[in-house]
């Protein structure tokens, strides 16, 4: 009965073969580790997020007049609006924090290389978009951070010569971060960024499974054949990783509860406090601090003393990033067998990224802007040098076969 | 590769403490213990409030019967002992005085005081509510250490008495005495920013409630997909 159903499925559409392909038949190395749990915990994020964006669309008010107490009517009023708000404000925190992680076992183990480097490019793109995204949402709170974070982000447009100023404008609407703003704000963040994002999903995940996954050894598996075509070294995603997988998912949703249900502002690091102050266009905060998963590019703007010039560098460290498979020289792919250069040089590049992040939440002193330029050149040099020490640094020889920890 | 793990979470460690630190903001706030199980609190809070904040601010957020439900009082005793703007247990705590009067009288439209706890904290709150001084300098007769030129006067004076500010010190001193002692004050003013607190996210009670229900059933669901890892994976060495 099932296999008749199935049958004429597949005779109108490839279900078994894609099925096949992705998960019973796709062949993944058998010694992923701790590292491998964040792509799909990346999915199961962005799916939490677009669930409750949907949920907190039907009672949100995208109007500057309206917005902000929407909010705090979903926070009261609605049934179980609290949990799904909450849901969504940690879960973008969340997804960041993820997505760092993938993107370090990317970085420790030569993801980005040869021949990954279409994932790591649509893998870029999805970055991009993920920022795109979260800094248009977290303007429709309509807190005093919203507005004036929009503020400075939307008028770094304006540092562009001859276009900048109009550019700014068109991008408000309007003088000010105001009405208009708000709502073409919130058209991009419930619609036209999100089909980018799984649009590139999509290309991410076909581009991985065309070449197949990488592991901690950085060794190809498809060099290493059986008879029947299938690695030696693989085991198919399905059940294998996926019920491992699902380990990780609940170990990752203990540790998210927890935020979720005894800290959802995270000590003002995932809401800030100056957030639950209606937004007001006459009265400047403090320290205007974006929130923590921009500050790393917010410090190295602010580092660098023209404005240009510090928006160049700004897109310049995300630029740079895109760069990675062409700027590596190294035949080795894993941190395991890599050379010391470039351990250190990776080592040194996340202690700045992580230092960058931190003087981005501070106010720019000269003690921390001082700080913050030696750590953006550390994270410059990171890029610039890679061709010279990953081409001379004395890699380990590689295992021909992957090896169980 | 363990080395750079534990430099990463040394790292992150550090991050934690300073921005803790960094929130007092040079001023320092005493902290206040908050207990949203306590209802006597929050009821003796909620009285407070009604009184002395809501004649000029709002807390447009907040409906009486959900305050009701929430500090163990009925609708009924609620309309008669907590509610002077409305007489609609359904409504939510606003004031008759208008934005643009308000403005006027004290330079400054009061806040509303729906999430005000989460705004300022409830050290700040705590801290700021105890530190009004007498200063000539200003309209209201009043200054306070922790909102420098602050427009609201000092609506507690019965009960806390005047201070008075010792430049060279810092320290606030009795200029008057108030109907209260020190340590009542500080009762009142500890149960009315715990009411404050519970205004701030009345969903709190349900959150923490709820929280641990949520971290049992992962629990034991951890206990079921565990083994089943272990069990499909027995054979891959």
């Amino acid at each position: 009965m099932f296999a008749n159903l199935m049958g004429w499925v597949d005779a109108r559409f490839p279900a078994t073969k894609m099925w096949e392909d992705h998960l019973s038949k796709y062949y993944a190395p058998k010694n992923f580790n701790f590292w491998y749990f964040f792509g799909s915990l990346a999915m199961l994020v962005l799916v939490l997020q677009i669930v409750t964006g949907i949920f907190l669309t039907m009672n949100y008010k995208p109007d500057a007049a309206l917005a902000f107490a929407s909010v705090e009517y979903i926070m009261r009023d609605v049934e179980w609006g609290w949990l799904i708000r909450y849901l969504h404000s940690t879960g973008a925190s969340a997804f960041f924090i993820v997505i760092y992680l993938h993107m370090f076992r990317g970085l420790i183990y030569g993801s980005y290389k040869q021949p990954r480097e279409l994932v790591w490019l649509f893998g870029m793109f999805l970055y991009m978009a993920l920022m795109a995204e979260a800094f248009l949402g977290y303007l429709l709170p309509w807190g005093q951070m919203s507005f004036w974070g929009a503020q400075v982000i939307i008028s770094l447009f304006g540092a562009l010569p001859v276009i900048g100023e109009d550019l700014a404008l068109w991008i408000r609407g309007d003088f000010v971060v105001a009405d208009a703003t708000l709502n073409r704000f919130f058209a991009f963040h419930v619609i036209a960024v999100p089909l980018v994002i799984l649009g590139l999903v999509v290309a991410h995940i076909i581009a991985l499974h065309e070449v197949g996954s990488n592991n901690p050894d950085g060794v190809e598996i498809k060099k290493n054949k059986d008879k029947n075509g299938i690695p030696v070294d693989g085991i198919p995603f399905h059940p294998y990783y996926s019920v491992k997988d699902i380990v990780g998912v609940v170990v990752f949703l203990f540790i998210f509860s927890l935020i979720l249900f005894y800290a959802p502002e995270f000590d003002g690091w995932f809401l800030e406090k100056d957030n639950f102050v209606p937004a007001d266009p006459l009265k400047t905060p403090e320290h205007i601090v974006p929130l923590w998963y921009f500050t790393p590019f917010y410090a190295i703007l602010r580092a660098v003393p023209d404005k240009l010039m510090g928006v160049m560098a700004m897109g310049g460290a995300q630029g740079l990033l895109f760069l990675l498979p062409w700027l590596d020289r190294s035949p080795v792919k894993s941190w395991r067998y890599r050379g010391p250069y470039f351990r250190v040089a990776l080592t040194l590049f996340i202690i700045s990224f992580l230092a960058l992040g931190y003087l981005g939440t501070q106010p720019a002193t000269t003690l921390y802007t001082n700080l913050a330029r030696v750590f953006s050149v550390i994270y410059f040099a990171f890029f610039i040098l890679m061709p010279f020490y990953t081409s001379i640094d004395k890699d380990k020889p590689v295992p021909e076969r992957v090896t169980m920890k | 590769m363990r080395t750079l793990i534990s430099a990463l979470f040394i790292g992150f460690m550090s991050l934690t403490s300073i921005q803790a630190m960094a929130a007092s903001g040079g001023v320092h706030l005493d902290p206040v213990e908050l207990d949203l199980s306590d209802k006597a609190s929050l009821q003796r809070g909620a009285k407070t409030f009604v009184n002395y904040c809501l004649s000029c601010h709002e807390a447009s957020y907040m409906r009486y019967n959900r305050m009701a439900k929430d500090i163990g009082l009925t609708d009924a005793q609620v309309k008669e002992n907590l509610m002077f703007a409305s007489n609609k247990v359904g409504d939510t705590m606003t004031v008759a005085m208008r934005a643009e009067d308000a403005k006027k009288w004290f330079g400054v439209t009061p806040p509303d005081l729906s999430v005000i706890s989460r705004a300022r904290g409830t050290a700040w709150l705590n801290t700021y509510l105890r530190s009004f001084y007498l200063d000539d300098a200003k309209t209201m007769g009043t200054n306070n250490t922790v909102f420098k030129d602050v427009g609201m006067p000092h609506v507690l004076w019965q009960q806390q008495g005047y201070l008075s500010h010792d430049e060279e010190t810092g320290h606030l001193e009795h200029a008057t005495e108030g109907e209260l002692s020190n340590y009542d004050y500080n009762v009142m003013i500890a149960d009315l920013v715990n009411f404050l607190a519970y205004v701030g996210e009345p969903s709190k009670i349900q959150r923490l409630e709820l929280a641990k229900w949520v971290l049992l059933y992962l629990f034991l669901l951890f206990l079921v997909v565990y083994p089943m890892k272990k069990a499909f994976w027995k054979d891959i060495h």
